[in-house]
């Protein structure tokens, strides 16, 4: 009972495929599993959408999108009817054919990191040798587009914001790269499928998610700070500070290439905690052992708008970093920290199983972010306020 | 291609059947109609269709007026091969391909086009006056490229230099001959890098000294 639900979808995919001729079968059983995914995606960001601005406005001490339907649950509804029915406007000075390109590469590069991703037992639309890479080279392809929705734009504005983005999306790719390639270092493989099922053990019950290590647990805070980043989220959303730069690389775009641009920012945050879900925290695994008879969708789905809600929640929080703060805090504190976790990895893995490892490789990232942040904070000549002009 | 199927734990007796990626080429009925193609083509659509776009983004790189139009077409012809890549089976390659030149170097070009220089076309067309030795250089970089290409086909065994099937190296097999075999060429390169990354920051520290 409890395994055909955990491979309902698989096996539903297998009945319907399974009317076609045989010479059909496997393009038709691809072709199933990216409409399933261009469906899904976009309809929990429409509901993302919601219960972002919800959970802001319950954060800020007010009530959010209450009028369109019960609770305002109709609001995403509304705002897709209004972008589609919105004219589309073009700058008369703007590239036509690269601003109509943009949003475009942009969603496109952004669906195709969904295609290994391990969204339940057996349920990677391909299940590639080098999955990780794959992932990887499509988040790469995204900053491409960025640039070229601000270059196109002849806006200033536009122009400013998309160098920042890039900027930052190159900056915080570094961390991104080496914190997870601590994970491929302790499972000996980029295969996404592999890493989750090398997490799928229990001891007493719980489970080996890398998350529970010394080196998986500096691992993933440095993957999340980088995935926030590569994906202009608050606090590091300075490539759309409204305050300074209107709307960012998006300022012109309006009616429907803009709500690609915006959709292109919500799946790539779903894709990247997608990743994270697999690289860290275990990925379809269940979080005790005796709940493994709940299916594996259930999990990867429920770790995946868990990761969505601390994105809303950070949010909420904390205010927007400066571009020096930010640069100065990739390159002099993240950067030098996932390096460390790389030897640290390699230590761990050295030193075998024992309480040594669990010791030393906790002492030596503990010390290490110490020292580091009391050696930064120094630099920094933090002290009692001064006002320079407003005396 | 064989994707590799992992090892799962807790095993179901349709599992090899249920899993996504067998209805992909390793099926049988795949894998015949690859067999048919390859017998009747010498060279198969996607290879046509992966080597239009290299060339086409290559000639657009060149021809185009707009410097950031250039750039954008190189990014083309950079897709392209990487797309040859993975017809090859080659997936290291492929994505490291699309890795390096779409996600790094694509955009140092870019960034170099806009903080050198405007992106304004010249008035004076694009075209550089000693073309004639451009094309020489390219010409002779063409003839020793297909010569190596010609030679080597005769190095894949089959009978008289046919082309078989292709190998198929897993990414651990690369990694294993990166940090074995090739492992002094590794190093000079991480060191050739590693100065290139000092040079750089020295350069720009000097740069701010100076601004003071």
């Amino acid at each position: 009972m409890f395994e055909l639900l955990d491979q309902i979808f698989v096996l539903l995919k297998h009945s319907l495929v399974g009317f076609l001729p045989l010479w059909m079968q496997p393009v038709a059983s691809v072709l199933v599993s990216v409409v399933v995914i261009i469906c899904l995606f976009p309809a929990l960001f429409a509901l993302t959408t919601v219960l972002e601005r919800k959970g802001l406005g319950r954060i800020q001490n007010r009530i959010g999108p209450n009028r369109t339907g019960p609770f305002g649950i109709l609001q995403p509804v509304a705002d897709g009817i209004k972008s589609l029915t919105k004219e589309d406007i073009v700058p008369s000075s703007a590239d036509g054919v690269v601003h109509f390109l943009a949003p475009i590469v942009l969603v496109v590069a952004v669906f195709m990191g969904f295609a290994v991703l391990p969204m339940g037992r057996n349920m990677a639309l391909v299940e590639m040798d080098a999955g990780l890479l794959f992932f990887f080279a499509m988040g790469a392809s995204t900053e491409l587009s960025v640039f070229m929705a601000g270059w196109s734009s002849r806006n200033k504005y536009s122009l400013l914001g998309a160098m920042r983005a890039v900027a930052q999306m190159i900056s915080y790719e570094v961390p991104l790269l080496m914190s997870s390639v601590a994970v491929v270092m302790i499972t000996g493989s980029l295969s996404l499928g592999k890493i989750v099922e090398a997490q799928n053990h229990y001891t007493w019950g719980l489970p080996h998610w890398y998350i529970f290590t010394p080196w998986g647990l500096a691992g993933f805070l440095m993957y999340a700070i980088a995935a926030t980043a590569e994906t202009n989220r608050s606090p590091f959303d300075l490539p759309e500070g409204e305050s300074e730069l209107v709307a960012g690389y998006h300022t012109e775009y309006s009616g429907f290439k803009f709500a690609l641009f915006f959709l292109g920012e919500y799946l790539a945050m779903f894709s990247i905690s997608g990743l994270g879900t697999t690289l860290f925290l275990g990925g379809w695994s269940a979080p005790f052992e005796f709940l493994s008879w709940v299916p594996s969708w259930i999990w990867f789905f429920s770790k995946l708008m868990l990761s969505i809600c601390v994105f809303i929640w950070l949010r909420g929080t904390l205010p927007r970093l400066r571009q020096d703060q930010l640069m100065n805090f990739a390159w002099k504190f993240v950067l030098p920290l996932t390096m460390l976790n790389l030897l640290v990895t390699a230590l761990w893995r050295f030193l075998g199983p024992g309480w040594e490892q669990w010791v030393y490789c906790s002492a030596i990232l503990a010390l290490a972010y110490v020292a580091m942040a009391r050696v930064g904070m120094r630099a920094e000549h933090f002290g009692p306020r001064k006002y320079r002009y407003a005396e | 291609m064989c994707y590799p199927r992992s090892h799962r734990r807790d095993l179901r007796p349709t599992d090899e059947d249920l899993s996504v990626g067998t209805l992909g080429r390793g099926h049988p009925a795949f894998v015949g109609m690859q067999a048919l193609e390859r017998e009747r083509l010498p060279m198969s659509f996607a290879f046509t269709l992966f080597a239009a776009i290299t060339v086409a983004g290559g000639l657009a790189a060149v021809l185009l007026k707009n410097t950031v139009h250039c750039a954008l077409a190189l990014t083309v012809a950079f897709a392209g091969l990487a797309l040859l890549f993975l017809d090859l089976d080659a997936q290291f390659a492929g994505f490291a391909q699309i890795l390096v030149y779409i996600g790094a170097v694509a955009i140092l070009v870019v960034f170099a086009i806009l903080l050198t220089r405007g992106s304004e076309t010249p008035k004076d067309g694009v075209f550089s006056k000693n073309w004639f030795a451009g094309l020489v250089i390219a010409a002779g970089v063409f003839a020793v490229l297909g010569w190596a290409v010609l030679a080597s086909a005769y190095a894949l065994p089959g009978p008289g230099g046919a082309p078989t099937a292709t190998p198929t190296v897993t990414v651990a097999e690369i990694g294993q001959a990166l940090i074995s075999r090739y492992v002094l060429p590794l190093e000079i390169v991480a060191l050739l890098l590693t100065a290139a990354l000092i040079g750089a920051v020295i350069v720009a520290m000097d740069e701010k000294e100076r601004a003071r």
